[in-house]
């Protein structure tokens, strides 16, 4: 089968589908590929690399629709390039078919079969194929430099001959591919990172790069299914804008990636919030396609409210077409390999497969958008945790009256005891209890390495049972004197043991 | 003969010799001193009382004293290091023992008070001491035949072993009502010698019903009753530095159990009802596929260590059995030789008592600067290039994190599987005590290295070498 690559005529797109190294590996899987001329340029991939990696270059776009069976694309089809599409095309682009229904009935009419590369499923096997990912992550990455650009100062701290440079403080919020890819590059530029998101599961990652976790005292998960997070309850916002009010007078730079599949972005950052930052700050929105995180953001555009600089750009991965097109014509070669299983260049819808069931939203002209759901296979179900923190409470309460209930009983009992027994008891009862408080003060203080000799000197000291053999021995009855005397036999035996290889042990740990 | 108030003031001396006995082990640097302490102490008291109380059987008691004193030294030297629990339940099972003896020549004492409230809180003390004593001896001798292997380590399970205590400690109960009012002293023999083996039977089936390794457990309290049965005797004889020092061993173990305790995530309840293990064995039966292990040899085991920046070695019981702590500790030496950070993280309940792996390691001169334990480490296996896994099985087990129906779940286990390799020296694939499958042996990054821990440990000595 042929596959056509189009110079990308959405506005400012400087990416290309292919890279001239996959139009080599996708011979291999038996296809051949034809090419617009000039549609690498702006990705720095040139015609003659095209040509040299076996692709057929074509000087105009109908020529290539003209001559192909599938078109691989970064944009849904727009302006007249639907009208080229021949009937029964196959199509792999990003396609957004809950915003393009238009399209998708289009596509239908024209009897095509198409795969969005932005449905395709969030399981691990499909990972290799997952362009939103290896998008989301150029995306992050560029939103430090675009920050870093924007923002007066330096990112890490230092001390010079001239002064002392405080370092950045970031914040990221939301801890996916994007938010993730920001921590590791703020991060490795220096500056001081925290991150926040409503998924606690993540917190492990964001500590895992060296970025601290900003907790909430809240409990509720947030997590959806397919690896995304969900909407989250009034309280829970209330306490999370708390946060990020807070946040927002100590931070420098604020990058949100915070997004609800299928709505717009939620609003994080509030007009109030960005007045409250230092002037001179940065925040990078990269949810301002969906609207923005921040209450100010201008989509596509850089605008500065109260001397902040909010950055709106909406084609972060584009501004590293080179890259960007790197990975994603490798999203592209791996659905090309599932699609061909027998690696012969032709393409075989199999749609009992997860992957390619959730990735077809038009197969052979019928809609098959939106894919019934994929269940993550790891998480297990999780029982609602809400009636957690009540719960809680009670027991701290009833374990507080447990305790109070426990020392009234005490006390009443020595009471009781002190009513019938001889003031000569007491005395001893007294010491008792006071050595055993000393005791719990000492031996909380020994050091864990030394609990074997621990026992055997505590057991060489409990040996002071022989003074009560000692006592006895001199008694008259036969039969005293002889129970003393095995007593005092074997305690000595355990006197000396106890106390000589205490002694052994000891030696050894001076080392 | 020397006045009440000056054997008083010796006594006093002593008390605080034993605190600051206690008091010195907080460090390595101040032990030894804290022995020689407790050593003063002990000999400050039995001089003291000798010349106070002693005089027609001084000769009796002196060859008692001596004969009992080169046993116990000889004893002491010639232990392995590697028995020292079995050692400690011996010693234990002498101090029950003369806690029962002093507790009857106590209550034949005709000096004891025969009439009134203090005849009956001495009886009450008497009775108390004497199967405190007992309980401890024949658990101390059980515990000691489990240890040394004379008796299967395997927990003996009776059937209707709990409604057995219970009527055992109801029995103790009413002989002890019937032994406090008994017409005659000559009449209340009987009900202290049912008592007596009553005493004797409990503490076997305590400890024949815990397996072991719940040892650790099992040790720290026997340790806490033979201070309970010296405080008892105190209270018979009314003797403040019995008083004294039984209490403060008795908190000792009674702490000693609490951190075992704590270590394995159970109650203490739980543990000395025994039984543990046994009933879960088949619930690891149903589980998932596991997945494949992966083996290798000295050779490669060398080469990953070689190649490794951070070795961190995390020793169990295994270690303890095939005495291979003196090649762990030629092992150690050699890779410092190449420049590799070793270090040792230690289970709290590692071994078949408190702190028995230190010992070993100290033992064999292991630094105990690189001995570290579980909390202080825990966090720092992802710098772990290698981490050695020698005979732990269940103190290293991820499911006891992981999967919540697991028996050992919740119990804090050393996280080896977050290092880049993980090394298993094992001799087989069999559970650990706990009879849980240990997932870790599947990981990805985990090798196993079958054999004898002692025979791999000199080879792996061997390899570096060449």
């Amino acid at each position: 089968m042929k596959i056509g690559v189009l110079k990308e005529i959405h506005s400012g797109e400087r990416r290309v589908a292919l890279t001239p190294e996959i139009v080599g590996s996708l011979g291999k899987l038996g296809f051949s590929v034809i090419i617009e001329a000039g549609a690498g340029v702006q990705a720095d991939y040139v015609d003659a690399d095209f040509q040299e990696a076996g692709a057929e270059v074509v000087a105009d776009a109908a020529t290539v629709w003209e001559n192909t069976g599938l078109i691989v694309k970064i944009h849904a089809p727009e302006g007249d390039e639907p009208g080229m599409m021949r009937v029964g095309t196959f199509l792999i682009s990003f396609i957004w078919p809950s915003q393009n229904e238009e399209l998708l009935k289009w596509l239908a009419e024209r009897k095509a079969t198409a795969f969005a590369m932005d449905s395709i499923p969030r399981i691990s096997r499909a990972q290799k194929l997952d362009a939103l990912s290896s998008m989301a992550n150029i995306g992050g990455y560029r939103a430090v430099v675009e920050a870093a650009s924007h923002f007066g100062r330096f990112f890490p701290g230092q001390i010079t001959a001239a002064g002392k440079v405080a370092p950045a403080r970031v914040m990221v919020i939301g801890a996916g591919v994007a938010g993730l890819a920001a921590i590791g590059a703020a991060k490795s530029l220096g500056a001081i990172v925290r991150a926040f998101d409503t998924r606690p599961e993540v917190k492990e990652q964001i500590q895992s790069m060296d970025a601290e976790f900003l907790e909430l005292d809240f409990e509720e998960d947030a997590s959806g299914s397919g690896g995304y997070a969900k909407v989250m309850s009034k309280a829970f916002i209330e306490a999370e804008m708390a946060l990020f009010a807070e946040q927002a007078r100590q931070v420098d730079i604020i990058i949100t990636t915070a997004l609800i599949p299928g709505k717009p972005a939620p609003r994080l950052i509030t007009a109030e919030m960005v007045r409250s930052m230092r002037k001179g700050s940065v925040i990078v929105d990269l949810a301002a396609e969906q609207g923005g995180n921040c209450e100010l953001t201008t989509p596509h555009e850089v605008v500065r409210e109260h001397g902040v600089t909010i950055i709106g750009y909406t084609d972060l991965p584009g501004r590293l077409p080179a890259q960007s097109s790197q990975l994603y014509a490798t999203n592209i070669y791996h659905l090309l390999a599932e699609l061909s299983p027998a690696r012969d260049g032709e393409l075989l819808v199999n749609m009992d497969d997860d992957v390619i069931r959730g990735a077809t939203v038009v197969n052979q002209g019928e809609i098959t958008w939106p894919p019934p759901p994929v269940s993550v296979s790891a998480a297990p179900a999780k029982p609602a945790p809400a009636p957690v923190a009540p719960v809680v409470e009670e027991k701290k309460q009833s374990s507080a009256i447990g305790r109070m209930v426990a020392m009234l009983l005490a006390a009443a009992g020595l009471l009781g005891l002190g009513m019938v027994a001889p003031p000569a008891f007491m005395a001893h009862f007294t010491v008792f209890v006071l050595s055993c408080f000393v005791g719990y003060m000492v031996i909380w203080n020994v050091t864990p390495s030394l609990h074997t000799p621990l026992m055997s000197v505590t057991n060489a000291i409990s040996s002071i049972i022989i003074v009560g053999a000692l006592i006895q021995i001199d008694s008259d009855n036969r039969a005293i004197v002889i129970l003393a005397a095995i007593a005092a036999l074997i305690t000595s035996m355990n006197i000396i043991g106890g106390f000589a290889v205490t002694r052994r042990m000891l030696k050894m740990f001076k080392g | 003969m020397i006045s009440e108030s000056m054997l008083t003031v010796a006594y006093l001396g002593a008390a605080a010799l034993f605190i600051l006995a206690l008091g010195g082990l907080s460090s390595n640097d101040t032990a030894r001193r804290g022995n020689m302490y407790g050593m003063s102490g002990m000999a400050l008291a039995i001089t003291a009382t000798i010349v106070a109380h002693v005089q027609a059987n001084i000769g009796l008691l002196v060859s008692m004293m001596a004969i009992g004193g080169i046993a116990g030294f000889i004893l002491a030297r010639r232990v392995q290091m590697t028995q020292m629990p079995e050692l400690v339940a011996i010693l234990h099972s002498m101090v029950g023992m003369a806690a029962v003896l002093v507790g009857y020549t106590s209550f034949m004492d005709p000096a004891a008070p025969a009439s009134g409230v203090e005849k009956v809180i001495h009886e009450v003390e008497v009775y108390l001491g004497i199967f405190i004593g007992m309980v401890t001896f024949s658990g101390s001798v059980i515990a000691y035949g489990k240890l040394s292997g004379l008796l299967g380590g395997k927990p003996l399970l009776l059937p209707a072993r709990h409604s057995l205590n219970l009527m055992m400690l109801l029995a103790t109960i009413v002989l002890g009502v019937l032994f406090v009012q008994a017409e005659s002293h000559h009449s209340a023999y009987l009900p202290l010698y049912v008592m007596t083996a009553i005493a004797f039977i409990f503490g076997i089936h305590m400890v024949v019903a815990i397996g072991g390794a719940d040892m650790p457990v099992v040790i720290s309290m026997l340790n806490s009753y033979s201070g309970w049965a010296a405080a008892a005797t105190g209270f018979m004889l009314s003797n403040d530095l019995l008083i004294i020092t039984g209490a403060l061993v008795g908190s000792s173990g009674a702490i000693l159990s609490y951190i075992m305790c704590r270590a394995m995530n159970r109650k203490f309840l739980s543990v000395i009802s025994g039984g543990f293990g046994m009933t879960v064995a088949s619930s690891s039966g149903g589980g998932a596929e596991q997945g494949e292990v992966n083996p290798i040899d000295s050779v490669e085991a060398v080469q990953l260590l070689r190649e490794a920046g951070e070795v961190m070695i995390v020793p169990g019981y295994g270690m303890a059995t095939a005495q291979a702590q003196h090649a762990v500790s030629q092992l150690t030496r050699l890779l410092q030789q190449h420049g590799i950070n070793v270090r040792f993280g230690i289970h709290p309940v590692a071994g078949r008592m408190p702190g028995h792996m230190n010992v070993l390691l100290a033992e064999a001169k292991v630094p105990y600067d690189i001995v570290f334990e579980m909390d202080e480490i825990n966090s720092d296996f992802p710098d772990v290039d290698v981490a050695i896994v020698i005979g732990a099985n269940d103190t290293v087990n991820p499911s006891a994190l992981e999967g919540s129906d697991s028996p050992i779940a919740g119990m804090p286990v050393l996280e080896v599987w977050n290092s880049k390799h993980c090394i298993v020296m094992k001799r087989g694939m069999a559970t650990g005590y706990a009879g849980v499958d240990n997932p870790l042996f599947f990981k990805e990054n985990t090798r196993m290295l079958f054999g004898d821990a002692r025979v791999m440990m000199e080879e792996l000595v061997q390899q570096i070498h060449d």
